[in-house]
């Protein structure tokens, strides 16, 4: 009973902040449809034109094009150009700095720059880069607010593409969520749609703490629904909520980045069967939103965690820890974990694929919560 | 070939400009008479700043700058001019250009119908370096390459047909399938990699280069040091790694030989817009080792500057940074559009074709006749035709193969007090808790 109560709140303190949900659904006929890499452009470029503080540094390396052929084939690292595309013509060099390969180098002199008041937006090729630079971002740029005791704040985005593309090897396609978000005094963001790109990146630029905005290679390229909210200047999504994707009564499942369109695609697979599967897209994996997981299980007694990344020390082992400390008595079945195989991604086609998780896999998962397949261990009837 | 080696170490030393000398004599000196830059030019002076031979491989006496003018050299070349290669140096040097080049050219074809996917980086226009050094290597020596590895994994000895399975992702690959384009290692011919971020093999090639100074010296195994020779970018040249290495290398000594393939482009990004000094060669001597560029589109000078840098790794005189200037026909990878380059700056240097060059100097030199080059050309087509077809053929990893060689030890127990794996023993895993 109490628990009923308490999940209407939660479900309205959701409505209340995300009004564009109930909006996007009954306009979605009419509703432009924005790419996620043009969301990610246009939230750039009205930041920019916003406040004169913000500048971009990446990894230029020219103004490669990409080939339309080389969408298909493979994920370059030219998709990161479309993402700043216009930008430098409408800045300048200035403000669009165009850096050697250097990250150690760039990304420290990024930090100092934020500690002097500028807002810097490094961007890495891939967050594979990122751990060359990693020193910078954990002990100059996370730790430093809490080392000055309040006094030197660090308003930087370290954004780029995270995860696995397609068939670009080990070193090339680790998923860094777990890593980043374990350290305090960092925001790590995994947006997923258009609207969550925009959102988000606005937000993390205005944001005044470090931030790493973990976007997806195979994502770019695809198109959502954006209405008119989202089109504004001014919109920008609040750090820390996630978003429930799709209402439902019978398991949750919980995703990120590119994993919430392959668990949409179950949700409709498993709607077939009768289960009912509610989506949360956790947006912001810290600092995480356990309160709307939370009451989502509340209501659902069930969970499905699924990330690309590998499974120990992951996402989906916080999420797991945090429902059982705080809703433990609401589980009807043991958490399942989805996530990438616990290998460095191997490089041939099959292996790779079954290196990440599937939709059948969450399908899979998805079902055995809810006992309907065979039980892996000793299983009440449902 | 005796005489023309002779001629890079014995001539008169040119003047030194003593202004850039240190004062405690550790460095070598800049040469002075280094000519203004042209990039493009199209022929280049051979300068080789070395330090002579040395009787005590420990002293820490002042080098002695020898320059070798184009002019001496050429006047040698002539009428010495059987004697830079053998015949059977050249049908070598030219079956590795052209096996490299066709691979390459096979690769490309392969991408776009599908067989490959992901980074594939190719070596078109680069041959002359990787044959110019590789093939004065022995077996045992090692070779540290980046992501644009697959000639240099070929030249190295590693046969065409476990690199074509590897890129088609096959189990028959010589890292059966887990590497890819990108990761080429081969225990066997001592290819140590294949690394995706410019600058990740030079401290690895390091490494090598410590392990085999330590074993002649700590642990007294063998004679003559294995040299390892780290192949990278003009983009790595301004990465923190390349310096910090560059430091240890020469203050321990280490036989190795960086080779910096400066094509002028990382990526999209010009060199001569990302480098604040563009005349790399001129960081080794700030590191106190000689620093020389070399005209990397001919493979006959790249063959004489490797010899002499090989040369003294081997014998213990610490390493040597040679800046080949080079080119890539192709883009960064088969998914770059190379629409960034100039046209004729890429018809400059296709005029130069490394093999083409060969082939001219073998045929006018009258080392080998037109058809004994053609019948390499069709007998690398052939092996180039075979490794496609056994790829093709290969099976795919087995579904088995996903979870393997995470760790070399099988269960991941670690060893036992008497040296062998924990798993092996079979009692091992019975209870489990020890007090």
């Amino acid at each position: 009973m109490l628990g009923i109560i308490r999940q209407k709140a939660f479900g309205q303190s959701l409505q209340r902040i995300r009004p564009v949900a109930s909006s996007w659904r009954g306009y979605s006929s009419t509703s432009k449809q924005m790419m996620v890499r043009e969301a990610l452009n246009s939230a750039l470029d009205e930041e920019m034109s916003a406040d004169p503080k913000v500048f971009l540094m990446e990894k230029r390396l020219g103004n490669i094009r990409v080939h339309i052929r080389s969408y298909f084939l493979t994920s370059n690292c030219g998709f990161m150009f479309m993402i700043s595309k216009g930008l430098l013509e409408k800045y300048g060099p200035e403000r669009v700095l165009d850096t050697p390969i250097t990250e150690a180098g760039f990304t420290g002199i990024g930090v100092g720059a934020a500690f002097y008041g500028l807002k810097p937006i490094v961007e890495f090729m891939t967050f594979n880069f990122s751990m060359q630079a990693i020193d910078h971002i954990i002990n100059s740029a996370a730790k430093t607010n809490y080392m000055s005791a309040g006094q030197i704040s660090v308003p930087i985005v370290f954004r780029g593409p995270n995860g696995a593309a397609a068939g670009v090897g080990a070193q090339h396609s680790q998923c860094y969520a777990s890593w980043y978000a374990s350290c305090p005094g960092l925001k790590v963001l995994a947006p997923y749609s258009s609207e969550d790109a925009r959102g988000l990146l606005k937000a993390a630029i205005r944001d005044p703490d470090p931030v790493v905005f973990l976007e997806n290679e195979l994502l770019y390229g695809e198109s959502f629904p954006v209405s008119a909210e989202v089109l504004d200047s001014s919109f920008c999504l609040p750090i820390g909520k996630a978003k429930i994707e799709r209402e439902g009564k019978d398991v949750t499942i919980t995703a990120f980045s590119k994993m919430v369109g392959y668990a949409l695609k179950a949700a409709e697979i498993l709607a077939k069967d009768g289960i009912s599967a509610e989506i949360i897209n956790l947006r912001s994996i810290r600092p995480l939103d356990r309160p709307a997981i939370n009451a989502s299980v509340r209501k659902t007694n069930r969970l499905v965690t699924v990330e690309e990344g590998f499974p120990q020390h992951g996402v989906g082992a916080e999420i797991c820890a945090s429902i059982i400390e705080d809703s433990f008595g609401y589980l009807d079945a043991p958490v399942e974990r989805i996530t990438g195989a616990d290998v460095p991604m191997p490089y041939a086609a099959n292996l790779e694929r079954m290196a990440l998780p599937q939709v059948e896999d969450i399908v899979r998962a998805a079902r055995r919560a809810c006992y309907r397949s065979v039980p892996m261990a000793a299983a009440q009837s449902y | 070939m005796a005489s023309a080696f002779s001629a890079t170490k014995f001539t008169q030393p040119l003047p030194l400009n003593t202004s850039t000398s240190r004062s405690h004599g550790k460095q070598s000196v800049f040469d002075p008479l280094k000519s203004s830059t042209s990039f493009l030019g199209s022929t280049r002076k051979l300068r080789f700043t070395s330090f002579p031979k040395l009787n005590q491989p420990n002293s820490h006496r002042p080098s002695l700058v020898v320059a070798v003018s184009e002019a001496v050299k050429e006047k040698k070349l002539k009428s010495t001019s059987n004697l830079l290669i053998t015949k059977e140096e050249g049908l070598e040097l030219y079956e590795d250009m052209v096996l490299g080049r066709a691979f390459e050219d096979m690769c490309a074809q392969m991408y776009y119908r599908g067989k490959m996917f992901g980074f594939v980086h190719l070596y078109n226009g680069q041959e002359a370096v990787s044959t110019g050094f590789i093939k004065l290597l022995k077996k045992e020596d090692y070779v540290v390459s980046t992501y644009r590895d697959h000639v240099h994994a070929l030249s190295k000895g590693v046969p065409a047909r476990a690199v074509m399975s590897e890129l088609f992702g096959k189990t028959t690959g010589c890292c059966r399938g887990q590497g890819g384009s990108m990761h080429m290692f081969s225990k066997e011919h001592n290819l140590l990699g294949g690394f995706a971020f410019i600058g990740e093999g030079i401290p690895v090639a390091t490494g090598a280069a410590f392990t085999s100074k330590y074993k002649r010296e700590v642990l007294k195994e063998g004679d003559s040091e294995d040299v390892t020779l780290a192949f990278f970018g003009d983009g790595t040249c301004n990465n923190g790694q390349f310096f910090e290495c560059l430091n240890l290398a020469a203050l321990w000594k280490l036989p190795i030989v960086f080779v910096v393939e400066n094509n002028l482009w990382a990526i999209g990004m010009s060199h001569l817009r990302a480098t604040s000094d563009p005349e790399i060669w001129k960081k080794g001597p700030a590191f106190g080792m000689p620093g020389v560029h070399v005209d990397g589109m001919d493979v006959l000078k790249v063959r004489e500057v490797a010899k002499a840098a090989i040369g003294r790794a081997r014998r213990g005189e610490g390493p040597t940074l040679v800046e080949c200037e080079t080119y890539r026909f192709r883009g960064h990878s088969l998914a770059d559009p190379d629409e960034l380059r100039d046209p004729a700056e890429k018809a400059h240097y296709a005029a130069r074709d490394p093999i083409i060059s060969l082939k001219k100097y073998i045929i006018e030199k009258s080392l080998a006749s037109e058809a004994e080059l053609k019948v390499i050309e069709k007998k690398i087509d052939e092996v180039v035709e075979d490794a496609v077809e056994f790829a093709n053929e290969s099976p795919l990893p087995p579904r088995s193969q996903l979870l393997e060689n995470v760790f070399a030890d099988p269960k991941g127990f670690g060893i036992g007090p008497d040296g062998r794996y924990r798993c092996e023993d079979p009692k091992f895993t019975e209870g489990t808790a020890h007090v």
